[in-house]
C-alpha cells in the first residue's frame, strides 16, 4: 500500500478543523454568530465527574393490576350489596357472598372482564377467586410504568433540575439521572410519591361509638410493625369496625413547638372524589397565622362532583387523604360550587412547594421502589477530574521523553501521532455525545500507553528491516506494510473486549468502553497513515537519504 | 539508533523452559483458585447494600465510628479510612438496603453519626444503595461478558489464525484473569464493577501481545518451513523477534498505569492495581505461556489422530 503525504496532509488538516470546531465548544466560550451555525455540544460529562444522583425505580405494577381488581369489585358492589372482597397475593382477588347469591355473583362477574380461578363454599358462605386476563394485565402493567414515567418527568421538570434524564430500562424500571442536584433527598420525596389524593368521609357516628385511639393501641402492643403501615393495621382491625370503615392517621403539627402527631380517625373506605381531576395545584399564604397551603383546582367534572358531595353531606366531616394520611378532615358548612379546595395541614413552606409539585404533575399508578441509587458531591467529581488530568499529563509527559529517547526523531513523530489522539478522542467525544466518566478518564491514560503500541510494532519493523540492509525508504515501506496486518489483529481483539464492556457495563464502566474503543480506533488510524506520510515526507525532502533517526 | 533494549539476533530458546513455566503458572493459578474458595472480597456492586463516603471535620476514632454504626443493627458493617492521612474520610459501608424512599438506612447512619458526633461535622461525598436484586443481576451480567468477550476472541482468532492458536491464547487469557483477580482476592481488594473492567481490559491487552507473537509465528512459518524448521524451533525465533516490542509496549503501559495508580486517586485505584498486575501477567504469559500451549495443543492432536491411524490399520 502507497501512501501520497500530500492528500494524507489535506485528510489530516480537514479531520484536525473538524476537532477543533467540536472541542471548542468544551473549553471556551462561543461567539454569538458560533451557534446555530457550528456544534455547540460540550463533551458531556458523567454524574461521578459532575457529581449528582442516579437512581434505579422498580415500579410495583403490580399494585396498579391490584387497584384495577379493586375498582372493579366495587363495580360489583353496586349489584350485589353484601359482597366483600380481599386481594390476594399474585394478582387475585377473593370475592365472598352469601350461598345464595352465587348464581348472581357468577353471571356478573364477566360484566367486569374477570377471570375465575377457583371457587369455594364454606360456612354457607360462596367465595370466588377471579383475576384479569393475562393481556390485561400486561397491558396495566406496561400502562403504569410508561405513567409514571410521564408523572416522574413531570415532576422533576417542575422541580427545576437542569438536563435530567429520565429512561425506561427493562419491563418495569426508570432509570433517572439528574446532575448537578443539591438537594437529594428533596428529589427522592419528590419522585417517590404516590400522591394519591382522596376526599373520604368521616364515620364520626361509629366514632363515638368505638374508640379508634385505644383500638390501634392494643394493636399496635402486640404487632409493633402496624405502627406505620396502614394497610397492616387494617387487616388486624378487621371485624372490630364496619367492614365499610378503615382507620387511617390524622397528622397534626403542634403550631409552636413543630412537634408531629398522628392520630386515628375512623374513614367510609370508599373515597367519594379522587385526584384525578384536579387541574391546579398551588401554594398560597393563610393570611391569618402566615403558613402555606396548597389551593386546588378541579376541571368541570370534579367540580361538579365536588358540590354534589358537599351539598349532599353539609354538617359532616370530609377527610382530605394524601397517600393514605389524612392532612384536615374539615366540617362542611355548605355546598361548594366552581371546584376549588385547600389542603392545609401546618406545612413547612418546603412540604407545601413539594406537595403542590405532586399534585399538579398526577399521581403515580403505582408505587415506586428504589433497586439502586448512588449520589456523587460536586468536589468529589471535581477532585476526580483534577486527578484524572494529572495522570495523563504525568502518563503521557512519561510516554512522550520515553518515545523520544527511544526512537529519536521517528519517536517524536509518534509523539505528534499521540498528541493527535488525544485531540480526536475529545472531538468524538463531544460529537457524539458520549459520556466522559472517571473509568472512561482511565481509559484514556490508558490509551496513551497502547496508542504507542502500534508505532512500536512498525519501528521494531523497520530497524529489522534496515538491519537487514534495506535501504530507508524500502525499510519503511516493508515495515508499515508487514505491520499493518499485526495492528489490525491486535486492535480488533481488543476492540471485541471493549464492545462487550460496553454491552454489559453500566453506567462509569460504559464510559471506560467508550474512550477505550475511540482511542483503539483513533490510535490505529494516526499510527498507520499519519506516522507514515510524516516519515515519507521527511524522506522526500532529504536529497539522498542513506539513514534515518530510529 | 538512539537506544535498544534487547540486542538484535538475540535468541532465547524460551520453550526450553516451558516445564519451568508450567509449574510456575501452575502453582500460581492454583493458589487463586483456591483464594477463591476461601472467599471473594465481593463491593457493594455484586452484594447489595449501603454504601456512605464520609468526610469529617476532625479526626474521629473508628472504633467510636464502627460502634455508632454498629448500634443500628443494619447488617453487616465495614469501616475503611478512606484517602490520604489526616483527610478524616472514611467509607462506611453495611449489609442492609431500604427500598423505601424516605428514612432509608443512609438516613438513619447520617442522623446516628449527626447525633454522636455532632450536626454539622461531617459532609456526605459520595452515597451508594445497590438493592439485593441489582447486585446478583449485576454478578451474573459481569461473569457472562468474560465469557462472552472470550468466545468472541475465540471465534476471531480461529477464523485469522488455526485452531490451535485460538486454544492458546484463549486458555493464556484464563491464565491471566484468573490469577489476576486471585492476587487482587489476596491482597484483599475489593472486587467490584470496575474490578471487571479492568479484567476485560487485561483480556484485550494480554491478546494484543499475543496476537503480535502469533502474527510472527504465522509469518515464519511460511517463510522458514522449506528450512525444514520445528514448529517449537520457528516459536523461539518468533518470541525473540518480538521480544523488543513485547517489552516495549508493556513498559510504556506500564508507566501511564502507575501514573493512574500513583495520582489518580481513590476511587480508581483498584482499577489501576487490577491493571498494572494484569500487564505484568499477561505479558509473561504471551511470551512463557501461550505458544507452548499451541505446541502442547497441537503434539495432543497430532499423537490422537496417529493413534487413530494406527487403530484403523
Amino acid at each position: 500500500m502507497k501512501i501520497n503525504p500530500k492528500t494524507q496532509f489535506l485528510i489530516l488538516g480537514i479531520l484536525l478543523l473538524l476537532s477543533f470546531i467540536f472541542i471548542l465548544p468544551s473549553f471556551s466560550g462561543v461567539p454569538s454568530w458560533w451557534k446555530g451555525v457550528l456544534p455547540g455540544q460540550k463533551v458531556n460529562l458523567g454524574l461521578d465527574l459532575r457529581g449528582g444522583m442516579y437512581l434505579v425505580l422498580e415500579v410495583e405494577a403490580d399494585k396498579a393490576v391490584e387497584t384495577t381488581l379493586e375498582n372493579r369489585a366495587q363495580r360489583l358492589k353496586s349489584d350485589i350489596a353484601d359482597l366483600k372482597s380481599t386481594i390476594l397475593p399474585g394478582m387475585k382477588i377473593a370475592l365472598t357472598v352469601p350461598l345464595e347469591k352465587s348464581d348472581l355473583l357468577k353471571a356478573k362477574i364477566s360484566d367486569v372482564k374477570m377471570k375465575v380461578v377457583d371457587t369455594k363454599i364454606k360456612d354457607g358462605q360462596f367465595t370466588l377467586i377471579a383475576t384479569l386476563s393475562e393481556k390485561e394485565i400486561s397491558e396495566i402493567k406496561n400502562n403504569a410504568v410508561t405513567q409514571s414515567l410521564e408523572t416522574i418527568r413531570n415532576r422533576i421538570d417542575q422541580f427545576g433540575v437542569a438536563e435530567p434524564s429520565i429512561q425506561r430500562q427493562g419491563t418495569d424500571r426508570v432509570v433517572v439521572q439528574l446532575p448537578g442536584i443539591k438537594n437529594p433527598q428533596q428529589a427522592i420525596n419528590l419522585i417517590g410519591r404516590t400522591a394519591r389524593l382522596e376526599f373520604k368521609l368521616v364515620d364520626d357516628e361509629n366514632m363515638k361509638k368505638i374508640n379508634p385511639q385505644k383500638l390501634v393501641e392494643d394493636i399496635v402492643k402486640e404487632n409493633p410493625k402496624a405502627k406505620d403501615d396502614p394497610v397492616i393495621l387494617n387487616k388486624l382491625l378487621a371485624g372490630k369496625i364496619p367492614s365499610d370503615d378503615e382507620v387511617l392517621y390524622q397528622r397534626s403539627v403542634d403550631r409552636d413547638t413543630g412537634y408531629v402527631t398522628k392520630i386515628p380517625i375512623l374513614l367510609k373506605k370508599t373515597p367519594l372524589l379522587t385526584g384525578d381531576t384536579i387541574t391546579d395545584a398551588r401554594v398560597r399564604e393563610d393570611y391569618q397565622f402566615h403558613e402555606p397551603y396548597v389551593a386546588i383546582e378541579l376541571n368541570s367534572d370534579g367540580a361538579h362532583l365536588f358540590a354534589e358531595i358537599t351539598g349532599e353531606y353539609v354538617g359532616k366531616r370530609l377527610a382530605i387523604v394524601l397517600d393514605n394520611t389524612v392532612y384536615s378532615a374539615p366540617v362542611i358548612r355548605e355546598r361548594i360550587p366552581g371546584g376549588r379546595a385547600q389542603i392545609t395541614g401546618n406545612f413547612t413552606w418546603d412540604e407545601a412547594r413539594e406537595l403542590a409539585i405532586v399534585l399538579r404533575a398526577g399521581a403515580l399508578p403505582a408505587p415506586v421502589k428504589i433497586l439502586q441509587k448512588w449520589t456523587v458531591g460536586p468536589s468529589l467529581g471535581e477532585d476526580s477530574i483534577h486527578r484524572g488530568i494529572w495522570a495523563i499529563i504525568v502518563g503521557g509527559v512519561l510516554v512522550v521523553g520515553f518515545m523520544w529517547l527511544y526512537y529519536g526523531i521517528s519517536g517524536l513523530i509518534a509523539d505528534l501521532a499521540l498528541m493527535l489522539n488525544l485531540i480526536f478522542m475529545v472531538a468524538i467525544l463531544a460529537a457524539f455525545q458520549a459520556t466522559l466518566t472517571l473509568p472512561g478518564l482511565a481509559g484514556v491514560v490508558l490509551t496513551i500507553g497502547m496508542a504507542v503500541d502500534a508505532n512500536i510494532i512498525i519501528f521494531e519493523r523497520i530497524r529489522e528491516e534496515l538491519r537487514n540492509g534495506k535501504t530507508p525508504r524500502a525499510a519503511i515501506d516493508a515495515g508499515y506494510s508487514r505491520a499493518v496486518i499485526t495492528i489490525l489483529d491486535a486492535n480488533v481483539t481488543t476492540l471485541i473486549a471493549a464492545l462487550v464492556l460496553f454491552q454489559f457495563g453500566s453506567g462509569p464502566v460504559k464510559g471506560f468502553a467508550v474512550t477505550l474503543s475511540i482511542g483503539i480506533i483513533t490510535s490505529m488510524y494516526t499510527a498507520i497513515f499519519v506516522t507514515r506520510a510524516v516519515q515519507e515526507f521527511i524522506l522526500e525532502k532529504r536529497a539522498s537519504p542513506q539513514t534515518i533517526s530510529i | 539508533m538512539p537506544l535498544e533494549f534487547i540486542k538484535p539476533g538475540t535468541l532465547v530458546r524460551f520453550l526450553n523452559y516451558r516445564k519451568f513455566a508450567y509449574l510456575f503458572s501452575g502453582t500460581l493459578f492454583t493458589i487463586s483458585i483456591i483464594s477463591f474458595f476461601f472467599g471473594i472480597n465481593f463491593g457493594i456492586d455484586f452484594l447489595g447494600g449501603t454504601e456512605l463516603h464520609i468526610k469529617f471535620n476532625k479526626p474521629v476514632r473508628i472504633h467510636k465510628l464502627r460502634k455508632t454504626v454498629e448500634s443500628l443493627k443494619l447488617g453487616d458493617v465495614v469501616i475503611q479510612r478512606f484517602g490520604e492521612m489526616g483527610s478524616n474520610a472514611y467509607l462506611v459501608r453495611v449489609e442492609k438496603t431500604s427500598s423505601k424512599l424516605k428514612g432509608g438506612v443512609s438516613d438513619v447512619i447520617k442522623g446516628a453519626l449527626a447525633k454522636r458526633f455532632g450536626e454539622g461535622s461531617f459532609k456526605i461525598i459520595r452515597e451508594e444503595t445497590i438493592g439485593p436484586k441489582v447486585g446478583s443481576e449485576l454478578r451474573k451480567k459481569g461473569i457472562e461478558a468474560i465469557i462472552f468477550a472470550l468466545i468472541g476472541i475465540l471465534i476471531y482468532i480461529a477464523f485469522r489464525f488455526e485452531f490451535s492458536f485460538a486454544v492458546g491464547a484463549v486458555l493464556a487469557l484464563v491464565h491471566d484473569v484468573t490469577i489476576t483477580a486471585g492476587t487482587m482476592n489476596l491482597m484483599h481488594r475489593e472486587f467490584t464493577l470496575d474490578t471487571i473492567a479492568a479484567l476485560l481490559t487485561i483480556v484485550g491487552y494480554s491478546l494484543n501481545d499475543t496476537i503480535v507473537v502469533f502474527d510472527r509465528i504465522r509469518e515464519n512459518m511460511r517463510k522458514l518451513k522449506e528450512k525444514s524448521k520445528n514448529l517449537s524451533e520457528i516459536m523461539d525465533i518468533s518470541i525473540s523477534e518480538t521480544l523488543s516490542r513485547t517489552v516495549l509496549t508493556s513498559f510504556t503501559t506500564l508507566l501511564v498505569v502507575l501514573a493512574l495508580l500513583v495520582l489518580g486517586g481513590d476511587i480508581i485505584r483498584n482499577f489501576a492495581l487490577a491493571l498494572f498486575i494484569g500487564i505484568i501477567i499477561g505479558t509473561y504469559s504471551s511470551i512463557f505461556v501461550a505458544s507452548p500451549l499451541v505446541l502442547a495443543w497441537e503434539n495432543y492432536t497430532k499423537k490422537r489422530t496417529k493413534k487413530k491411524a494406527r487403530a484403523r490399520a
